[in-house]
């Protein structure tokens, strides 16, 4: 396993860092250099992060994990209703309130593993989403959202501040979380989200998580209690998923109960699984992708399909666009599931598993000629 | 010389089968105990109920005076008691290294250890141990790749490595030599007395005999659940009980 030492994490951490930091630099000949994108690739790049400390490395796949999101959602905008617009209370609550979470609906899901742990997380996660619906529509707001009103509480902010004409703006001690500087705060949590994620990963208690993932009753007859172990993991991840879903609210204050349904849920399984799962970076690829083009796939519509086609003959145009359109607008999901699947049947270890095992070939045949059958994996 | 383990009155039934049937059995400070039968004479079940992995009907299992009858498998190892199963239960998708520092590391740490401060890059103690342990089982050079590539009879030194890292003050051994070439056998058996010589005390089952008579204090010869014999290994070759039911069908 590619454990890194002291020297090998602050090199990577300085690149990432880097690559994170000048996104609006190199993102912007991909045409995704806004601040709105932006912000999506750090928050869901967080969500994927930590959905990976579950399941790359215990193997433990989550159904559920939008339960958290939507939780540090709701917590962050009940924190800028009740107290103030600034997001560092916002981000602290959507964490522990996910945390406290992820420990009740972790205790019960783990007392089972494989298909059934999925199902019950699945389960959990479909009873939140009905919950906001219907019965908890007094702190949801339920299908019109919790919003921000203009006579909210806001009892710190009341202290402090003269209140404005119209609804007040999430800040960071006075910086507007819109545009750059809503980014840079996302991008600033997930460099840190990811040292940590890195930390656990190369830690004693990661190597426990790879050995649960590996072989749980050898854990068991080798002095390990694998259940607070996997606790601490799905915690741990659940509460990645509510500063994901906090920052979601916090580059724009408001929180519905859709963020919780089980497509959402999906979705960051997706991201793991293309980037590829016990990765380090591959979630954050997959994050990336899928967002990006979301947004790319998205915004065509027939009409416009029309217009890139313009220069073939009319006949041809329209059998062209017809082919294409299903897979782009609201369709582009099914352009997303045939990517997926272009890629688990291809590339099982995902997008970095597929460059890694590339590289080592080409490694390996400069190097070592002879040894090229010796393993197998 | 004090009792390390002592098994009273143990029955297990599965269905119809009556798995175990009143076994008591008691093992010496420093002894090596070999339990011979046929198949499914339920060696392998007197072990798994030591373990923790099969709750016994009735009867309970002792270790060093502690009661180990109803304990969870985690808490018997972390007591001292370590096993090496019939198939090699090993982390496949681990390198050989880490396969023997997670031992080392329940061994410190305990049943539940959160830290994420440390590195196990540079966990240089546990790594210094793990590594003294491959390299008694001649396994050193192959420390960086995956414990699944390993041949079988590697597979079972490497298993019977994770559970010695441990310093186990008891050591259940489940044919630790079947699917091993002769000379891998030998070496074993080599190890073994080794270990023996350090004062650790052992339970093994095994089949092949040569293995038995170079290794155990005592024997005991278990058929259909029950005991039928035990003594020291001269004792057992010359009971005729026991080699009807057993060593007979060796040499018939």
């Amino acid at each position: 396993m590619d454990t890194v030492s002291r020297k090998g994490e602050l090199r990577l951490m300085l690149i990432f860092s880097a690559a994170v930091l000048l996104m609006p630099v190199w993102l912007s000949p991909f045409g995704a250099a806004y601040p709105d994108l932006l912000q999506k690739f750090a928050i869901f790049g967080i969500f994927a992060v930590g959905f990976n400390i579950l399941f790359g490395l215990t193997g433990y796949l989550s159904f559920g994990h939008a339960v958290f999101l939507g939780v540090g959602s709701y917590a962050a905008v009940w924190s800028f209703k009740l107290f103030t617009m600034n997001v560092i209370p916002a981000v602290i609550f959507g964490v522990i309130f996910s945390g406290i979470f992820a420990a009740l609906i972790g205790f019960v899901s783990l007392r089972r593993s494989g298909i059934y742990f999925s199902i019950l997380t699945l389960a959990f996660a479909q009873m939140s989403y009905n919950l906001a619906y219907s019965v908890l529509t007094p702190i949801t707001n339920g299908e019109t959202g919790l919003q921000l009103r203009l006579h909210d509480l806001r009892m710190i902010d009341a202290l402090f501040i003269e209140a404005g004409e119209g609804l007040p703006l999430t800040n960071l001690f006075g910086i507007k979380m819109s545009g750059y500087p809503g980014f840079y705060f996302c991008a600033v949590l997930l460099i840190i989200g990811f040292y940590l994620a890195l930390r656990v990963k190369n830690s004693p208690f990661g190597l426990a998580l790879k050995a649960i993932k590996s072989n749980q009753t050898r854990m068991g007859y080798t002095g390990f209690n694998s259940r607070p172990y996997m606790l601490s993991a799905f915690m741990i991840s659940g509460m990645y998923a509510g500063l994901a879903g906090a920052l979601l609210a916090v580059t724009d204050p408001l929180a519905g109960a859709e963020r919780m349904q089980w497509t959402a849920s999906g979705e960051v399984v997706l991201m793991t699984i293309l980037g590829g799962a016990g990765t380090l970076i591959g979630p954050l690829l997959g994050a990336g992708l899928i967002k990006y083009f979301e947004n790319i796939f998205s915004s065509y519509d027939d009409s416009l399909l029309h217009q890139a086609f313009s220069y073939l003959p009319d006949a041809m145009n329209d059998v062209v666009v017809g082919m294409i359109s299903p897979f782009v607008g609201d369709g582009w999901h099914l352009t997303l599931g045939a990517l997926f699947m272009v890629i688990i049947i291809f590339l099982p270890g995902g997008i970095v598993g597929g460059i890694t095992h590339l590289w080592q070939r080409l490694v390996k045949k400069n190097q070592e000629p002879t040894e090229m059958e010796g393993k197998q994996q | 010389m004090t009792t390390v383990l002592n098994v009273s009155g143990v029955n297990k039934r599965f269905g119809g089968l009556q798995a175990l049937d009143n076994v008591n059995l008691k093992v010496e400070e420093g002894q090596t105990l070999a339990i011979i039968g046929p198949n499914g004479a339920g060696k392998s079940t007197l072990l798994n109920v030591c373990i923790g992995r099969i709750t016994p009907d009735t009867g309970s299992v002792e270790f060093h005076g502690e009661i180990l009858t109803g304990k969870h498998p985690y808490e018997i190892n972390q007591a001292g008691v370590a096993r090496v199963f019939q198939t090699p239960e090993i982390f496949t998708e681990l390198n050989l290294l880490e396969n023997v520092m997670i031992p080392a590391l329940s061994k410190r740490d305990g049943t539940y250890h959160f830290n994420i401060i440390a590195r196990m890059k540079e966990e240089k103690q546990i790594q210094a141990e793990a590594l003294h342990f491959l390299e008694d089982f001649g396994l050193e050079e192959q420390r960086f790749s995956d414990a699944g590539s390993l041949s079988r009879g590697d597979k079972r030194r490497l298993e019977l490595a994770m559970c010695l890292v441990q310093h186990p003050k008891l050591l259940l051994l489940d044919e630790p030599t079947a699917g091993m070439s002769r000379l891998d056998t030998n070496s074993t058996i080599e190890l073994l007395k080794k270990i023996k010589e350090r004062g650790m005390t052992k339970i093994i089952i095994e089949h092949d005999m040569q293995v038995v008579f170079s290794l155990a204090d005592k024997i005991v010869v278990l058929a259909q659940g029950a005991i039928i014999a035990e003594g020291t290994p001269d004792e057992v070759k010359n009971n005729p009980k026991v080699q009807e039911a057993y060593l007979g069908d060796e040499h018939a």
